[in-house]
Parts: C-alpha cells; sequence; structure tokens
C-alpha cells in the first residue's frame, strides 16, 4: 500500500508537469507560425479560436484520425519505434527543470548531464525513422542529422562547460541561484550567442534544417511517415525546441529568478519568469526561421568543427584563467 | 528495497539479453540498436549504485555520440549482405583463427591488468567514508582523478589524443582536382569583380577576353 502511495503521489506529478508542457507545445506551434506569418506579411493561421489559438489542436485531431500508412518494405519494429522515442525523448527531460527553488520533478545531482545526455539522445529518432523507412530521401535526411547533430553537440558540451566553470556545481538549481547576483548572458555573451546557434542547429531548425530540407529532401525522415506518427515527430520537434529555450534560459538567463530583485518584480512567482524568458527564448527562434536562408551543407560543418568548437574551447581557458586569476573559484 | 531489486533485476535482465541479442540477431543495424540498449541499461545500474555522474557520462560519450558513428557506419555498410557472402566464401576460415588468438590476447591483458591493480588505500577506509558521503559523486571523482591518479589521467588522455591524430593522418589524402567553394571569396566578391559596363559601337560589337 505504501508503495502504492508512492506511486500514485509521482503520475500525478508527472501529469501535472507533463500536460502544460504538451498544452504549451501546442500554443507555441501556433506562435511560431504566427511569427513568421507576420514577419512575411501574412496573418498566418487566425480562424480556429480566438486568434487562432486552437489551430494546432485542430490539426492534430486530424492528424489522429488520418490513416497511418507503414511501407511495405520498411523495417516494421523501428519504423514504429522511432516517433515514439523522438516523443519519449522530448518529454522526460523535462522531469529536472526546476521551476522555482522547490518545484522540481527529480532534483538530481547531475542535472545538466542528464539534460544534455537526453539532448544528445535525440538524434536516434531521426536516425531510426530514416534508416527503417527504407527509402533514399529519409536516409539521406538521417544520415544529414545524424553527422550534425553529434557534430553541434560538442560546442555545446563545451558551453556547459564554461558555465559549470562559473557555478561550481552540476545540480540546475544551483545553476539558477550562482547567478543571483549576475545573469550569466552578462559574462559569457558571446557562449550565448554559441549556445543559441548551437540551439538551432541540435533541434534542426532552420537555417540548418537540413535533415527535413523540403526543397531537397522532400521532408527528409518525415517523408514515410503519415497520421499520429507523423504528428509525434512533430510534436516531438516542437517539444525539444522547448526544452532547449529552457536550457537557455536556465544556463544564461537565470532560470526562475526575476530580472531585479526589488519589490514589483518578487511578487510574480518563479515559474513565470521562467516562462517568459522559455518565450522570449523561443521568439527568437522564430525569428530567426522567417529571417534566415538555409545553410549548405559544408558551411554547416565548417561552422560547427571549425569556428564554433575552437572558439567555446578558447573561451574555456580564459574563463578558467579568469576565475583562477581573481581567486573567484567557486569552492565549496 | 523491494522496489530496487526490482529495478535492479529488470536492468540486469535487460542488459544480459541485449548482450547476447548484439552477438545472436542476423541484421547488424539490430545488433548496433541492442547495443545501444546494453549502454543504456548499463547506465541505468551505474545510476542504480549511486555513481549518476559516471552513469551520465556512459550516456553521453557512448550512446550520445559513439553508438551513432556505429550506426551510421553501419547502415551505409549494407553489411548484413555482405556477412553472408564472407560466411559462405573461403577466407572465412584463415581469419577466424587470428581474430581468436587477437581477442585471446586482449583477454588475457585484461586479466593482468585488473588483477595487478592497486587501489589508493584509504578509499575504502571506513572512518573515511563517511566524509567522502557529504561530497557530490562529481566532485569526489575529480579529487580523485586529479590529484592522486593526475599522471593516469593525462598519460590517458595523451593516448586518446594521439589515437584522434593517428586515425586522422591514416584517412587524409589529398585529392587532386577537387572543386571546393570558399565561402570567404564568396562574400567577399565585389560587383566590380564580376560586371563591367562597356561602351558597344553600333554594328561593331565589343571583343570580351577572359
Amino acid at each position: 500500500m505504501e508503495y502504492l502511495g508512492i506511486l500514485f503521489d509521482q503520475v500525478y506529478k508527472i501529469l501535472f508537469l507533463l500536460v502544460p508542457v504538451l498544452l504549451s507545445v501546442a500554443m507555441v506551434v501556433w506562435l511560431d507560425r504566427r511569427v513568421w506569418a507576420f514577419v512575411q506579411k501574412r496573418k498566418g493561421p487566425n480562424v480556429v479560436g480566438p486568434f487562432g489559438l486552437l489551430q494546432t489542436i485542430a490539426d492534430a485531431l486530424k492528424y489522429i484520425f488520418k490513416e497511418i500508412i507503414i511501407p511495405s518494405s520498411s523495417n516494421k519494429v523501428i519504423f514504429i519505434l522511432a516517433p515514439i522515442v523522438t516523443m519519449t525523448l522530448a518529454l522526460i527531460a523535462w522531469a529536472v527543470i526546476p521551476f522555482s527553488a522547490t518545484q522540481v520533478l527529480a532534483d538530481i545531482n547531475v542535472g545538466i548531464l542528464y539534460l544534455f545526455a537526453v539532448s544528445s539522445l535525440g538524434v536516434y529518432g531521426i536516425i531510426m525513422g530514416g534508416w527503417a523507412s527504407n527509402s533514399k530521401y529519409p536516409f539521406l535526411g538521417a544520415i544529414r542529422s545524424a553527422a550534425q547533430m553529434v557534430s553541434y553537440e560538442v560546442s555545446i558540451g563545451v558551453i556547459i562547460i564554461n558555465v559549470l566553470l562559473c557555478v561550481g556545481s552540476l545540480n540546475l538549481n544551483d545553476i539558477v541561484i550562482a547567478q543571483q547576483n549576475l545573469w550569466f548572458i552578462i559574462p559569457l555573451f558571446p557562449m550565448f550567442v554559441i549556445f543559441f546557434i548551437s540551439a538551432l542547429a541540435e533541434t534542426n531548425r532552420p537555417p540548418f534544417d537540413l535533415p527535413e530540407a523540403e526543397a531537397e529532401l522532400v521532408a527528409g525522415y518525415q517523408t514515410e511517415y503519415s497520421g499520429m506518427m507523423y504528428a509525434m515527430f512533430w510534436l516531438g520537434e516542437y517539444a525539444n525546441i522547448l526544452l532547449m529555450c529552457a536550457m537557455g534560459a536556465i544556463l544564461f538567463l537565470g532560470g526562475w529568478l526575476s530580472p531585479l530583485e526589488i519589490y514589483p518584480f518578487t511578487l510574480v512567482p518563479g515559474p513565470i519568469w521562467l516562462v517568459l524568458k522559455i518565450l522570449l527564448l523561443f521568439l527568437l527562434f522564430a525569428l530567426v526561421k522567417a529571417i534566415v536562408p538555409r545553410y549548405r551543407y559544408d558551411q554547416l560543418m565548417k561552422l560547427g568543427w571549425k569556428v564554433f568548437l575552437p572558439l567555446s574551447l578558447i573561451w574555456v581557458v580564459f574563463t578558467a584563467s579568469y576565475l583562477f586569476y581573481f581567486n573567484l573559484l567557486p569552492v565549496n | 528495497m523491494i522496489a530496487h531489486s526490482i529495478f535492479f533485476y529488470t536492468f540486469s535482465f535487460i542488459a544480459i539479453i541485449s548482450a547476447v541479442m548484439v552477438t545472436v540477431s542476423k541484421n547488424t543495424v539490430h545488433s548496433v540498436f541492442f547495443l545501444i540498449l546494453d549502454f543504456i541499461s548499463i547506465s541505468c545500474l551505474f545510476i542504480m549504485i549511486g555513481a549518476e555522474f559516471l552513469g551520465m557520462i556512459m550516456l553521453i560519450v557512448y550512446v550520445g555520440a559513439v553508438a551513432v558513428l556505429f550506426l551510421f557506419v553501419v547502415m551505409m555498410l549494407n553489411v548484413a549482405q555482405q556477412r553472408n557472402q564472407w560466411f559462405a566464401s573461403e577466407s572465412s576460415s584463415k581469419h577466424i583463427p587470428v581474430g581468436l588468438i587477437i581477442s585471446t590476447l586482449i583477454f588475457v591483458e585484461l586479466i593482468i591488468v585488473i588483477g595487478g591493480w592497486k587501489y589508493k588505500p584509504d578509499l575504502f577506509d571506513i572512518n573515511n567514508s563517511s566524509q567522502l558521503a557529504k561530497v557530490s559523486n562529481t566532485h569526489s571523482l575529480g579529487q580523485v582523478l586529479y590529484t592522486d591518479y593526475i599522471h593516469v589521467f593525462q598519460i590517458s588522455g595523451m593516448i586518446l589524443l594521439v589515437a584522434m591524430i593517428g586515425a586522422i593522418v591514416l584517412t587524409f589524402r589529398k585529392r587532386e582536382g577537387v572543386k571546393t567553394q570558399s565561402y570567404i571569396s564568396q562574400i567577399s566578391r565585389e560587383r566590380s569583380d564580376g560586371v563591367s559596363v562597356l561602351k558597344v559601337e553600333s554594328k561593331k560589337g565589343v571583343k570580351i577576353d577572359d
């Protein structure tokens, strides 16, 4: 009975986290399309519900009721597994995101490593989908995305080391609390820029959406998918984008901290600040999608390995020597 | 405790079964996927014994990077077809003894290394362990790795660096006649480099040298 109580308690907590995340994924898809439309002087989805807010839910319903087509020459088990993997990985990472000092599902010691590990596993959904489709375009998309995501993970890892040098802990709440006086975006601004661009590449967003480049590869790894399975890829992708925004907000924008520790700001609870910061970053993601043309593949690789990796490595040396010289290294 | 042992047996069962499936499964891509499942369940086991840092690093390095490259290569090669031909051909019987000798050598080396390994005595000191429990996993690893084992740590890092450079040198070849685009020269191109305005006399035309 005791175990059952714990189980129900945990399930309740998980549902209370995942349902808002899924709903906000739906809203964020709408926001993305609206921003995209406004930049191009269009209206965007504005018919279903107030301001078109229910458009994504209508789309999701449509996908659920469509037929799922599994290609006869595909590898069926892996073909079905791929969208499930994408969706699951995009959702389990939210377990460690701190919404305030106490509101976190799993306050683990190695929170940032967990986030990094889960985001680096995200590539499997794409590779599995691309390979199992047994078709040329999806396979090309999968190969591209494998190379792309592995490359940009390296620079994200090095950027995380920069932040960890300033914090002295791998716990996400400790990272947020360390920014009480100064958000890391100010001393580590170049790293924030590189993190943002690498996050674009990691989530296959334009201008790095080569895995699904519609002009060359039809839709890359998603070509053979239909119905609910396509919707799962699509929602998983946006959940991943939100996750990268949350990671950026926690690493550089002070997580759930208010911008200033003075009266009117301190009234607003932490989770709202975190959501506002995530939305700000997402707005940047959406704007970039609207205004930047797609990179060529060799340019993408050159940028990852020859620009971002050396730059972030040099910055690690710089941060470490600065902290060491001025005796600012966090010791506990 | 019951929940703990249920999780332990689940993960170890998955780890062993998938390790067997890596060698047994016919399709090479499937065996890589089983290898990934094996890595994941082993990192879960690491987390269960409290080595959370090791578990996460295992996930990041092996599952997130190494296995992706494995998969990458195996998918490109269409190995399933090649393997069947290879087993049918004569050359397989020549290679099997060599493989056996090499694997026996590596196994013996592993036994020698592990058998002769000396742990730092105060790591197992009971009085010390209560003090260690206060420090997080990552901190205590760093404290051991960067103090007592710094030379071993640095040497292994150097070996990895040498291996990396060696791999690059072995596979690098300079090919002639490859057309590449330098985006710096593309961006720095001016209008005057490409366009020139000429006065064309009527019924005579112009001659353009290029």
